[in-house]
């Protein structure tokens, strides 16, 4: 199992130390896998039981808060997908902001799920004249419409085809997932993805103390660590709890849909059988499960 | 008993040879050690930051060691160059030749796999990799096969030239019937392994810069032009040191080989100018970033016409005969076509290839001096390994180190009079 | 006023500690009965029910600018065709009334804007007009217009974004001698 950093003040970790966590790892690695599986979702029940047992502890000893780490199964019935009204966006970020919080992100090197591209409506969905760093003083400016872009969790994903180690793969539910302690940080699944959608721990993640979000999923916003490879899960932790991703309860002027594509009653067939409907690159056949629509 | 007494005098013999040079030799290897100490303080840096302390960010997420593993592979393919007229046509000069050709594979092998180990993010989860006690993505994954083809490619050319050398030494021949099959099958997977390296950038319909049918093509040209210059330029140097001989002939029609591999990568490369220029889709931008600029962001135009102009340079050198009879022009193409391959392939194919990102977004790249140095250590870990194996396959190719059969078949001690000779400290 | 109380929360928001949704109305309310858990009208302070003022005084149903009281709201709701009495019932001030006279009670507010806005009234009814809380799979929660939209003026003000992400930037240079 990957060790935790200590303490988030603590900058100048030996270098020993993780040399010989490094090694003690690579060698517990042979060893755990001469016992049976290794990938955190190939292990038995009891195993990963242990093992998320044994995160918890150390997630709680780094960060001095109780952590706990759900291994919530996919519901069956279920198939998530999602769908963002583009005639509402106002582009005010308060999506980017809450994943980050609700996930666990890093604050620095600072680490965001969510990408809003500003565009002309002269122009439309055009994302080589777009601008993610736009930074007026009120939203939404006159002429422009904005395009939050994140994981598409697509039906047919580059990414996963691509993970030489299998260290992400797409649930029974929709949700295209990573294994964080499997990730062996190559990044072709970065190069992979046609939406940008995949970010990169370039350094070790900090979060500041006491804006760690403790209920995590173990293929979600647990705290990762440098050299791994992360992104949107839908919020696993809370869409498999019944709930809303972070983002679409923020949303002010609620242009975020979520729901179970097989519930006829659910809001997301509604705009789908209803409303115009678009995807990103579709000409890409990666089918995302992430719907753009217009409302009005 | 008398095979591990003939290996153990091997052992020493090889030990000896590597340790008994003159100030050059020993500048060299002080030269290469240093570097690779250099190398090896900065990936430890690297280690302990993170990969934050490359150049490399999310927008461009793969870069100078990227592009240094696949001119490497080119590198190692292009062995075949050598072998295909050796043993396929039995054109004896070239033969002569083709075990340096197969260490220079093993070198280039080695660096490959060092760069890839620099590159990943949790280098200590390597063995994530290694079935059965990883999980291999095969046969779903281009990187999966790369693994597998490469090291398979390493093992084969290992064995085949250790064999050679080794019974070289011990005074008998080779085993035919093991060794020219294994030739022979090293001709198409030096074509694979180069194919599904590029089949690896191919492959992504995310990147519309590699995903073009011509890129396994062009990366077979430019590695079948670039990766026997370095050999052209060892064979002249052992020829001025050491005992070893070629003919003249042998080294022009590698040249010419050469040329005509570059003739081929020029011409995919007008092709792919004129489909993405005439075209003028929106894919254009790649290619427009790497030959103009986009924008105020020019930061690899420089490098595109340097590029050209070493690739066009080098053809025109070794096209025309007289050029390529001349040992200056001769040298001048050997280097202009490897700088000019290993700048078209390295950074001009990964990063016109990430920029701009997906979402449109530019971020300028180039390497930073931390990867510099990781590069330059590799670099010398291969040129050393390259070395060592050299110093002691020459003298056995010369037969300057191998058992004296005539002192009878027991006395396994005593090396031939020539041996002695060149295994004497300096 | 509900215009000030509307803007205060919208632009207050933030993240996860965004304020949650007020709670919602207990079974009883008219909503019920459509199955619809809405909290309570997002009334100004004190202002309900209007009857303890307006049960003593005459109606003027004349159209005329108000300057006694109501005067801080600022009608930019097609006023050009509509005024108060319009939407608010002349003799039951207490109830909006509908374009037939039917009475509603403000927790039904959303039948009188549904008049006008039919699709949006279908949307919202759906889940997929105005912001959603709550379960996936289990109660919505839903918001009156109101709670998003003053009445008076529904155009929404525009909003400070968040700040905008840190461009990728090389690292600063270093030597790297140290481990």
């Amino acid at each position: 199992m990957a060790s935790v950093r200590q303490d988030p003040e603590d900058a100048g970790a030996p270098s020993r130390r993780e040399f010989v966590s490094c090694a003690a790892a690579a060698a517990a690695g042979f060893l755990l896998t001469a016992c049976g599986p290794k990938r955190l979702v190939e292990m038995p029940k009891e195993r990963l039981r242990a093992a998320l047992r044994e995160m918890e502890r150390q997630y709680s000893e780094a960060y001095g808060t109780a952590v706990t780490v759900a291994d919530t199964k996919a519901l069956p019935g279920v198939q998530f997908a999602y769908a963002l009204d583009l005639s509402r966006c106002i582009g005010c970020r308060r999506c980017v902001y809450a994943c980050v919080e609700e996930n666990n992100q890093s604050r620095d090197p600072q680490i965001h799920w969510i990408r809003v591209h500003a565009m002309e409506k002269e122009k439309g969905v055009d994302f080589s004249h777009s601008d993610p760093y736009y930074d007026p003083k009120e939203v939404p400016q006159e002429g422009r419409f904005y395009v939050p872009v994140a994981c598409q969790q697509c039906e047919n994903p580059p990414c996963v085809k691509v993970c030489p180690v299998g260290a992400t793969w797409k649930e029974e539910d929709g949700i295209v997932v990573i294994d964080y302690d499997w990730c062996i940080g190559c990044r072709y699944c970065m190069a992979a993805c046609p939406y940008g959608a995949r970010h990169f721990n370039w350094a070790e993640p900090t979060i500041p103390k006491g804006e760690l979000n403790p209920s995590t999923h173990y293929l979600g916003n647990r705290p990762r660590r440098k050299g791994v490879v992360e992104k949107c899960t839908f919020c696993i932790q809370r869409s498999r709890a019944g709930r809303y991703p972070a983002c679409v309860e923020v949303c002010p002027v609620g242009a975020r849909k979520f729901g179970n594509l097989l519930d006829p009653e659910s809001e997301i067939r509604y705009i789908i059988e209803r409303k115009r409907v678009l995807v990103l690159k579709e000409d890409l056949g990666t089918v995302p499960r992430f719907f753009y629509f217009y409302a009005t | 008993m008398s095979t591990a007494r003939l290996f153990a005098r091997f052992t020493t013999g090889s030990l000896q040879l590597v340790l008994s040079g003159n100030s050059t030799y020993w500048a060299w290897i002080a030269f290469l050690l240093a570097l690779i100490a250099s190398g090896s303080l900065a990936y430890v840096h690297q280690v302990q930051a993170g990969l934050g302390v490359t150049a490399m960010r999310d927008p461009v997420s793969w870069g100078f060691y990227i592009g240094n593993f696949t001119f490497l592979v080119g590198v190692a393919a292009a062995a075949v160059v050598l072998v295909i007229p050796a043993y396929v046509y039995d054109w004896k000069p070239i033969r002569q030749i083709v075990v340096y050709g197969e260490l220079l594979a093993v070198s280039a092998i080695v660096m490959c796999l060092l760069f890839v180990l620099v590159d990943i993010g949790r280098p200590e989860r390597f063995w994530h990799l290694l079935p059965p006690v990883g999980h291999l993505n095969f046969p779903t994954s281009l990187l999966a096969w790369d693994v597998l083809v490469l090291n398979v490619y390493f093992v084969l050319n290992f064995a085949v030239v250790t064999h050679i050398l080794y019974r070289a030494f011990s005074g008998r021949p080779y085993v035919k019937g093991v060794v020219v099959p294994l030739v022979l099958v090293s001709i198409p997977m030096a074509v694979g392994i180069h194919t599904v390296t590029a089949f690896l950038y191919n492959g992504l319909a995310a990147r519309p810069y590699w995903n073009a049918s011509i890129l396994a093509p062009q990366f077979l040209a430019s590695a079948f032009c670039s990766g026997p210059a370095i050999l052209l330029i060892l064979l002249q140097l052992l020829r001025r040191f050491t005992r070893f001989e070629i003919s003249d002939e042998a080294i022009w029609k590698i040249a010419e080989l050469m040329a005509y591999a570059m003739f081929f990568n020029l011409f995919l490369h007008g092709v792919e100018a004129f489909k993405e220029y005439y075209s003028a889709t929106e894919h254009l931008l790649y290619t427009r970033y790497w030959y103009q600029g986009l924008g105020e962001h020019r930061a690899m135009v420089p490098y595109a016409w340097s590029a050209v102009a070493l690739n066009v340079a080098a053809f025109l050198l070794f096209i025309v005969p007289a050029a390529r009879r001349h040992w200056v022009t001769l040298n001048l193409g050997c280097l202009a076509i490897y700088a000019g391959v290993y700048i078209e392939k390295g950074m001009g194919l990964i990063i016109p290839g990430l920029t701009p990102d997906p979402l449109g977004e530019i971020y300028e790249y180039y390497p930073t001096l931390v990867e510099l140095r990781v590069a330059a250590g590799v670099f010398s870990v291969g040129f050393l390994v390259f070395t060592l194996m050299l110093k002691v396959a020459v003298p056995i190719a010369l037969g300057e180190f191998r058992v004296d059969r005539e002192a009878g078949v027991d006395d396994l001690d005593r090396l031939s009079p020539a041996s002695r000779r060149a295994t004497a400290p300096a | 006023m509900p215009a000030v109380f509307l803007v205060a929360r919208m632009a207050g928001g933030v993240g996860g500690s965004e304020a949650p949704p007020p709670p919602a109305a207990p079974a009883e309310s008219p909503t019920a009965a459509e199955r619809l858990e809405i909290p309570p009208p997002p009334f100004s302070e004190g202002i309900f029910p209007c009857s303890s003022c307006h049960a003593d005084l005459k109606v003027n149903r004349e159209r005329r600018p108000l300057t006694q009281m109501h005067d801080d709201v600022q009608l930019r709701h097609d006023e050009q065709h509509r005024w108060c009495l319009d939407c608010h019932d002349a003799t039951n001030r207490d109830r909006l009334h509908l374009a037939s006279g039917e009475l509603v009670p403000f927790e039904q507010s959303y039948l009188l804007c549904g008049q006008c806005h039919g699709e949006k009234l279908r949307d919202w009814r759906a889940g997929v007009h105005g912001r959603r809380t709550g379960y996936w799979n289990g109660p919505k929660r839903y918001l009156l217009c109101a709670h998003c939209h003053n009445p008076h003026q529904p155009r929404f003000r525009a909003l400070p974004p968040k700040p905008a992400p840190q461009r990728p930037e090389r690292p600063k240079e270093t030597i790297g001698w140290l481990p």
